[in-house]
């Protein structure tokens, strides 16, 4: 049974090795942009919404620390304590859905998707950073969509997990399938850790 | 070799750390540092990564092979923007120019 456990984690990291490769070809292409023109990184940055980001990075945090106490009440067959943490983990990353949401509309109306619409004319925005400010959005919008896939990914895993807890299927000799994708959960909440320093926080020193 | 059992307190201890980072560098940010601003932000990012990793994710209390595939995997994304940047950086004057 430990060895089964044991390879189940390795495969677990194996798989999550090839999103950190997933993930860096972005990161690598957002490293590469910013340093070819990094005021018009910070000028587009500072259109985002900190507060809003720093809230969703509070509530994924919140989120792994819930799902890490259901992995404990997986461990230690405290069936209550197990489906409470991953009733309340589905709850804040649907919070953290919404949020996104909210900020994805908020974007839209304000023409920084960049596509057609795209407008960077106000006359707070200098017309020379245009280029790289839509860079910046490309940038954005994929990391950020892709990383909010992943999290509906992580809560149809999670309704499955807590389908099987309801039934009384893990015990504190068998709970592999919560564990495992709890491995996923952090995953995802790491290349958030990132993402929020990365993609809104260089623009706050502009005021 | 059983399994460790990470406490409850220890959870809630990294937990509190977590939220701890992202008030400081929420904070940070709101100065020019210059250049030193992204090693600031990256610094902070990558603590609150390897915390996640040891204690949420176990890794601390798993086995060496499990170390070992954890390490490669960052390894290797440091090779791959370390060797492009290490490209596009020493490039002569004029080379770069932003897509138009």
């Amino acid at each position: 049974m430990e060895q089964q456990r044991e390879a189940g984690t390795l495969g677990m990291w194996v798989f999550l090795i090839t999103e950190i490769m997933f993930f860096g070809g972005l990161f690598m292409a957002y490293t590469l942009y910013r340093s070819m023109n990094a005021e018009g990184f910070a000028a587009a940055s500072h259109q985002l919404d900190v507060k809003l980001g720093a809230i969703n990075t509070v509530v994924l945090i919140a989120s792994s620390f819930t799902m890490a106490m259901a992995v404990y009440g997986s461990q230690t067959g405290k069936r209550q304590l197990l489906l409470v943490c991953l009733i309340l983990t589905m709850i804040f990353g649907a919070a953290f859905l919404g949020i996104k949401a909210v900020e994805y509309n908020t974007k839209f109306e304000h023409h920084l998707f960049p596509g057609a619409g795209f407008k960077w004319e106000s006359p707070e925005h200098d017309p020379r950073l245009a280029q790289p400010a839509r860079m910046f959005f490309w940038i954005y919008f994929a990391m950020t969509s892709l990383h909010a896939l992943h999290m509906i990914i992580g809560l149809g895993v999670m309704a499955v997990i807590f389908y099987y807890a309801w039934r009384g299927r893990y015990s504190p000799e068998y709970h592999a399938p919560v564990e495992v994708s709890g491995l996923y959960w952090h995953f995802v909440d790491i290349v958030w850790i990132f993402l929020f320093p990365l993609l809104y926080l260089i623009g706050s020193h502009l005021h | 070799m059983s399994q460790h059992i990470v406490s409850a307190k220890i959870y809630s201890l990294i937990f509190a750390g977590l939220l701890v980072m992202t008030w400081v560098t929420y904070e940070v940010a709101q100065f020019d540092l210059g250049r030193l601003s992204v090693i600031v932000a990256l610094t902070i990012a990558t603590i609150k990564a390897v915390l996640v990793v040891l204690y949420f994710m176990h890794v601390r209390y798993s086995s060496r092979l499990t170390w070992v595939v954890v390490v490669s995997g960052f390894f290797w994304l440091a090779i791959m923007i370390g060797l492009t940047m290490s490209d596009y950086l020493t490039r002569p004057e004029g080379w770069m120019s932003f897509p138009r």
